[in-house]
C-alpha cells in the first residue's frame, strides 16, 4: 500500500517542480539574487571611478576579502541623513493624514449608497490611477505653476487682503499635493472595504438610545472603521516614503526626499555601497511598518 | 433610512473633482493653441502633429511597445505557472518570491537590478529593461490567475483526471479554458504595468534605450510644452481601452485586491 502512495506522489512532486520551477528560477535570478547582491554591496568599498571596489585584493600574503562597515558608519554619524529620513517620514505622514481626510467621507458615502451604484463609484476612484504615473504628476505642474489660472486667481485674492503672491510649484507643498493625488485610491479602497461591512442596525440602535449624528459617527462608525484606517494609512505611507519621482518633478531643491538621495548615489555620485545602505534602511523601515500595520490590524479584528 | 448627509455628498464631490480635474486639464490643454498651459487661445491639433514628427518620442513609443509585448508575453506564461503552483501546491518559497516584489519599495528593485546587470556584464538597454519588467509583472499575473483558480469548480479537473486524462491534458483541455479570462486579464495588466513603468525602467535603461515614460520624464524636466499633454492624452486613451477589454473578460479584476 505504502508503495502505491509513493508511486502516486512521485509524479505529483515532479509536476509541482515542472510548474513552479520556471517562475521560481526566474525570480531567484532576477529578484532574489539582485537584492542579495545589493545587501552585500552595502558592506563593500566604493570603486575609484564609482560602482564597487573589487571584493578581493591580492598581495604577497594572499587574497583578502574586502568588507567594511564604513558606509553604515557614515550613515549613522552624519545627522544629515537622519534628518532626511525624518523629513521623508513627515511628508509621508502628512500625505496619509490628508488622504484620510479626503477619502473618509467619500468611502462612507460609497458604502452607504445603494448596492447597484457602489461598483461604479469605486471604479471612478480607481480609474485615474490607471493613467500613467508621470502624467498625473505632470498635471500638477500645470495647476501649481505660476502661469496657471488657479495660482493667479489665488494670488489675486491674497493680494486683496495684503498678502504677497505665493509660489506653489517646486515647494514641499507641491510635493505633498502630488503625493496625496497619486496615493488617494489606496486610502479609499481599504476604508470602503471596511465601512461596507458595518451593520446599519448598530446606528439605528445608537439613535434609539439617543445618540445624535456626530455621536453616532464618533462613538460607533469611526472606532469600527479603525482597521480600515490603519490599512489605508499603511498603503499610503509606505510607498510615499520611498518615492523619488514626485519630489524630483514637483519639489525643487527644497522638497527632496530620501528616494532622491538614493537615486543620486546610484546615478550621479555613483557611490553604490552608500546608496545600498540608504536603500536597505528605507526597505527595513517600510517592511517594519508594514509588519506593524498587519499586526495592529490582526489585533483589532479580535 | 438614508445615512448620507449633505456634507458627505459635498466632500465626495470635492474628492471626485480632485481626482479628475487634473486629468481633464491635461487633456484640454493638449488642444490649446498656445505654448503655455495657461490661457485658452484656440483649438488646434498642432501638438499632436508635432508629436507624430518627434523622432525621440516615436522611438520611445516603439521601444515601450516592444518591451510591453515581450514582457507581458513572458510574464503571462511564468505568472500563470506561478499562480497555478501557488493554488495547487501551496508553494511557500514561490509565494514569497512572487509577492515580495509587489511589497518592497519600487526604488529598491530598480537599484538592485542596476547593480546586478552591471556586475553580470549585461549592457543596460532594451534587454535589461525587458528582464526587469518580467520580474515585477509575474506577481500581478500570478495573483489574478490564482484568484480565478480559486473561483473555479475543482471537480471539473478531477472528472477529467478520473476519465483518464493526463495532468497536462486535463490542464490544457479543462483548466486552461476555464481560467483563460484570468490569464488574458493578467496579460493586459502586465502590458499596462510595463508600458507605464517609470522607476524600474529609469534605473535599468542606462543610456542605451528610451521608453515613452522616460521620454515624458525628460520633457517634463527640461521643457514643459503641450506636446506632453498630447502624448498623455493618447496614453490615457490606450489605457482606457485596455481596461475596458480587461473588465469585459474578467469582471472584478479591477476591484480592490
Amino acid at each position: 500500500m505504502g508503495s502505491t502512495v509513493n508511486a502516486q506522489s512521485r509524479p505529483e512532486r515532479l509536476h509541482k517542480w515542472l510548474v513552479s520551477g520556471p517562475p521560481l528560477l526566474y525570480l531567484l535570478v532576477f529578484f532574489a539574487a539582485p537584492v542579495l547582491i545589493m545587501v552585500l554591496a552595502s558592506f563593500r568599498n566604493p570603486g575609484d571611478f564609482g560602482g564597487l571596489a573589487p571584493l578581493f585584493t591580492q598581495d604577497e600574503t594572499g587574497r583578502h576579502l574586502q568588507l567594511t562597515l564604513d558606509s553604515y558608519g557614515r550613515f549613522f554619524s552624519d545627522a544629515l541623513y537622519a534628518r532626511l529620513f525624518l523629513k521623508s517620514f513627515f511628508y509621508a505622514a502628512a500625505t496619509a493624514v490628508v488622504c484620510l481626510a479626503i477619502a473618509y467621507p467619500l468611502a462612507l458615502l460609497i458604502a452607504r449608497s445603494p448596492k447597484r451604484h457602489r461598483d461604479i463609484m469605486v471604479l471612478l476612484v480607481i480609474l485615474p490611477f490607471w493613467s500613467n504615473f508621470l502624467i498625473r504628476v505632470y498635471a500638477w505642474i500645470i495647476i501649481l505653476g505660476p502661469q496657471s489660472v488657479f495660482v493667479r486667481a489665488l494670488n489675486g485674492l491674497l493680494g486683496l487682503v495684503g498678502i504677497g503672491p505665493v509660489t506653489l510649484l517646486y515647494t514641499p507643498f507641491a510635493v505633498i499635493v502630488g503625493l496625496v493625488y497619486v496615493h488617494l485610491p489606496f486610502m479609499v479602497l481599504p476604508l470602503y472595504a471596511n465601512l461596507e461591512k458595518h451593520d446599519p442596525a448598530l446606528l439605528d440602535a445608537a439613535q434609539d438610545l439617543g445618540a445624535n449624528a456626530w455621536q453616532r459617527f464618533w462613538r460607533v462608525t469611526f472606532p469600527l472603521s479603525l482597521p480600515g484606517v490603519y490599512a489605508g494609512a499603511a498603503l499610503v505611507f509606505i510607498p510615499a516614503l520611498g518615492i523619488f519621482a514626485i519630489p524630483d518633478i514637483l519639489g525643487g531643491t527644497e522638497g527632496i526626499m530620501i528616494g532622491n538621495v538614493i537615486k543620486q548615489q546610484f546615478l550621479d555620485t555613483r557611490d553604490w555601497p552608500f546608496g545600498s545602505v540608504l536603500s536597505m534602511v528605507l526597505t527595513a523601515v517600510a517592511v517594519g511598518l508594514a509588519g506593524a500595520a498587519a499586526w495592529v490590524a490582526r489585533r483589532q479584528r479580535v | 433610512m438614508s445615512r448620507r448627509s449633505p456634507w458627505m455628498w459635498a466632500a465626495a464631490f470635492f474628492a471626485y473633482a480632485f481626482l479628475y480635474a487634473p486629468l481633464v486639464i491635461v487633456v484640454a490643454y493638449s488642444f490649446n493653441d498656445s505654448r503655455l498651459n495657461a490661457e485658452w487661445v484656440g483649438f488646434t491639433f498642432d501638438w499632436y502633429d508635432r508629436l507624430f514628427h518627434d523622432e525621440k518620442m516615436l522611438i520611445g513609443a516603439r521601444n515601450s511597445l516592444f518591451i510591453g509585448l515581450t514582457a507581458s508575453a513572458v510574464s503571462t506564461v511564468l505568472g500563470t505557472m506561478a499562480g497555478f503552483a501557488m493554488y495547487r501546491y501551496k508553494a511557500r518559497l514561490l509565494q514569497l518570491l512572487v509577492l515580495a516584489p509587489i511589497a518592497i519599495p519600487e526604488i529598491l528593485m530598480g537599484v538592485s537590478l542596476l547593480i546586478f546587470f552591471v556586475l553580470a556584464g549585461v549592457v543596460l538597454g532594451l534587454t535589461s529593461i525587458v528582464l526587469s519588467h518580467i520580474a515585477f509583472c509575474i506577481g500581478f499575473v500570478a495573483i489574478v490567475v490564482r484568484a480565478r483558480l480559486a473561483g473555479m469548480d475543482e471537480s471539473l479537473t478531477e472528472a477529467a483526471r478520473d476519465l483518464g486524462a493526463t495532468p497536462w491534458r486535463a490542464f490544457r483541455l479543462v483548466t486552461l479554458p476555464l481560467i483563460m479570462p484570468g490569464v488574458v486579464a493578467g496579460a493586459l495588466m502586465a502590458f499596462t504595468l510595463s508600458i507605464d513603468d517609470f522607476v524600474i525602467t529609469f534605473f535599468t535603461a542606462g543610456i542605451g534605450a528610451s521608453t515613452l515614460p522616460l521620454q515624458i520624464y525628460t520633457m517634463v524636466k527640461i521643457s514643459v510644452t503641450p506636446e506632453v499633454n498630447a502624448v498623455s492624452t493618447l496614453l490615457m486613451l490606450l489605457t482606457l481601452a485596455l481596461i475596458l477589454i480587461a473588465t469585459r473578460l474578467a469582471p472584478g479584476v479591477l476591484r480592490a485586491e
